[in-house]
């Protein structure tokens, strides 16, 4: 066990998985002489070569499609995109040709295949780059979707979507790639579709995933200290979703708040409330509630981007409520 | 015909035939048209629903083109299927089984007119958006070089996708990279209703090439042998140098865009239509065989009853396959994985 960066948990994982395996590449922009633009494929043009760490042009939606057509060719591509915002330049090769493939060849092409890169908003890069996709990624049938919130969940997650035979996004962040945490130095993976309750408790239940765990996990620390219990469910991936983890947490806890970087409507939130609802209206004690990035795009300014974002204090205010209790 | 390049050839007789190729150009062309014939019978019968696109009069493209190739090298094409599938070797039954949404279909029902795919003769699908092909084309070239083997693959296309940003993404890195793909445009005049006059602003499309420096021709696509010829020496070009080629293929549909617009009348006029039906591809190669000795009027009446034969074999197999499962609705969306 050592504490490494979620940036170097990925870059484990990478450097594992092309060890292990020589028809796993990684391609995209800057990977490879550049060292990645946010390092997280430092080395591996170095210890792999050029073939198989492989520089693209500004060009989302073509290099997108090269990884399709070398996987439907037998390799396993890893796709990055410098962010998720980008990729909505390739987003037809992503819905239209990875997650269709196996489908509509009645089986016979299957898709192994990552397509990885930073989601939601960092610092102050406003609208067009502080986009969090996974509701979008998620409502595609033929994808599997994670979003890792820990260095641990990171490298046995994304060790586990390059060994996946089905085209897997993975959603990373900006502001998590310094976070530090306690990773495994041998082998593992963490199968797909498995939530983790990152902290027990029995008042309130935080369903939430990706970066907003950090935020989970801060308002944990804050309602304890009055005594307040909540349990935070990280669901790892979202899709497909652990339903039977959001359950056992909510009959436990009666009462749930929906934590996501993204926007509200359609978002994640409104997916695991509609779980809740369905597996769980007799064990509620309150109207779920949801916490989100606030129906606008992101604003540069830092007051108002602080405003827009989820956060703690919002957070806290949403248990309080579906608590009952008084909200300062 | 125009080249970027132009040291002599390596070899003068690049796609050369003898008697049996020709027949062999010939049965594939006319299996194609009485198929689709028949296709277009079953569409109006209801046995084929959806999108179904025709490929008569453009025949001589993905006969000539596939003619060349061996059976480890790949296709990929558009939704304009049906003509190239017949080409490489599916079987026609599994064709029109796919067609009638059938559990025999190449696709197992899930596909469609559109979408066309088989493993065994490395046919990696019809696709249905127009352009999203062919950067796949430029994967399935960068895997072959990633692996060292000495395959080509083949990506079919019309000539609006010339005007896609995806085209232009695929054929930059296809060159950057020096990958074994031979784009073919089969250029029929039409973006379904928009002629290519009044959708790309240069004419002589093949000439796109150029910002690739990519080598490049144009062909008469109703000459098979022509076809042939020029795809045999890109072929050659990607095998050996593994480099790739731009051919723009000059065809021209006999029938409407799909099976719902008028065939003529609305954006090309009968007598254009009638001008370039007096080219049909089958009877361009039928005339040269003639000129030759290979066939007469009796040997193809006995070839037309031949393929027709196949292609009632098809549709009564199609008719008999049973219908998907409703179980397979579920199947096929993911692959069953252990990490």
């Amino acid at each position: 066990m050592s504490i490494i960066t979620y940036r170097d948990a990925l870059n484990h994982a990478l450097r594992e998985e092309m060890q292990r395996d020589d028809r796993v590449f990684l391609m995209g922009e800057e990977v490879a002489v550049y060292q990645g633009a946010y390092k997280v494929s430092k080395g591996l043009l170095q210890e792999f070569g050029e073939m198989r760490v492989v520089d693209t042009p500004i060009t989302e939606l073509g290099f997108a499609g090269v990884g399709v057509g070398a996987a439907m060719a037998g390799l396993r591509p890893v796709i990055e995109f410098m962010t998720w915002n980008f990729a909505l330049l390739a987003i037809d090769q992503v819905v239209n040709a990875a997650a269709k493939m196996l489908y509509m060849s009645g089986g016979q092409y299957p898709m192994p295949m990552v397509f990885r890169g930073p989601n939601g908003a960092a610092l102050q890069l406003s609208a067009q780059h502080s986009q969090a996709w996974e509701s979008w990624l998620a409502h595609i049938p033929g994808l599997k979707v994670i979003a890792p919130g820990t260095p641990y969940d990171a490298k046995g997650l994304l060790k586990a979507a390059i060994r996946d035979d089905n085209p897997v996004v993975v959603l990373e962040g900006e502001m998590l790639y310094n976070t530090k945490g306690e990773v495994p130095d041998d082998d593992y993976t963490i199968p797909i579709g498995k939530a983790e309750v990152k902290r027990e408790g029995d008042h309130c239940s935080i369903i939430t995933h990706g970066k907003s765990v950090l935020i989970a996990l801060q308002v944990a620390d804050a309602l304890a200290k009055e005594g307040i219990r909540v349990e935070v469910v990280d669901l790892r991936t979202v899709r497909p979703m652990d339903v039977d983890a959001i359950t056992a947490s909510v009959r436990k806890t009666n009462r749930a708040v929906v934590l996501e970087e993204g926007w509200e409507i359609c978002g994640i939130g409104a997916q695991v409330v509609d779980y809740i609802q369905r597996h769980c209206f007799d064990d509620l004690d309150a109207p779920v509630l949801r916490v989100h990035q606030e129906d606008v795009p992101m604003p540069y300014a830092k007051n108002l981007e602080r405003a827009a974002k989820p956060d703690v204090a919002k957070t806290v205010a949403a248990i309080k409520q579906v608590m009952y209790l008084p909200t300062a | 015909m125009a080249k970027k390049k132009t040291e002599p050839r390596a070899e003068p007789t690049f796609g050369a035939t003898d008697a049996p190729t020709r027949a062999s150009l010939l049965h594939s062309m006319l299996l194609q048209r009485r198929f689709e014939e028949r296709c277009a019978e079953a569409y109006a019968l209801g046995k084929i629903g959806g999108f179904c696109h025709l490929y008569i009069g453009q025949e001589a493209c993905g006969t000539g083109a596939i003619s060349v190739l061996r059976e480890d090298d790949y296709v990929i094409t558009t939704y304009r299927d049906h003509g190239q599938a017949l080409a490489r070797g599916i079987p026609a039954r599994a064709i029109m089984a796919e067609l009638f949404g059938r559990s025999d279909g190449c696709a197992r029902g899930k596909g469609g007119s559109m979408h066309l795919f088989d493993r065994n003769t490395n046919f990696l699908g019809g696709h249905g958006i127009v352009g999203g092909h062919v950067p796949i084309a430029t994967g399935v070239g960068f895997a072959i070089k990633y692996r060292g083997t000495d395959q080509v693959i083949l990506c079919f296309m019309g000539e609006s996708v010339v005007n896609t940003g995806a085209f232009h993404e695929a054929l930059n890195m296809a060159s950057l990279w020096k990958l074994p793909v031979v784009f073919i445009i089969e250029n029929n005049r039409y973006g379904m209703g928009t002629a290519l006059e009044r959708a790309s602003s240069i004419h002589d499309i093949y000439q796109r090439g150029a910002a690739y420096d990519m080598p490049r021709a144009q062909v008469d696509g109703q000459d098979v042998l022509s076809v042939r010829a020029s795809v045999a020496e890109a072929v050659h070009r990607a095998r050996t140098e593994s480099l790739p080629t731009l051919l723009e293929v000059r065809t021209y549909r006999f029938m409407g865009h799909s099976m719902s617009d008028a065939v003529s009348g609305t954006y090309r006029s009968k007598q254009e239509l009638e001008e370039y039906m007096k080219r049909d591809p089958i009877n361009v190669l039928r005339a040269h065989m003639e000129g030759q000795g290979e066939i007469d009027d009796a040997g193809m009446t006995k070839l037309d009853e031949e393929v027709k034969a196949i292609v009632q074999d098809a549709w009564d197999f199609a008719d008999a396959s049973p219908e998907p499962a409703l179980e397979s609705l579920w199947e096929d969306v993911l692959v069953e994985t252990t990490t």
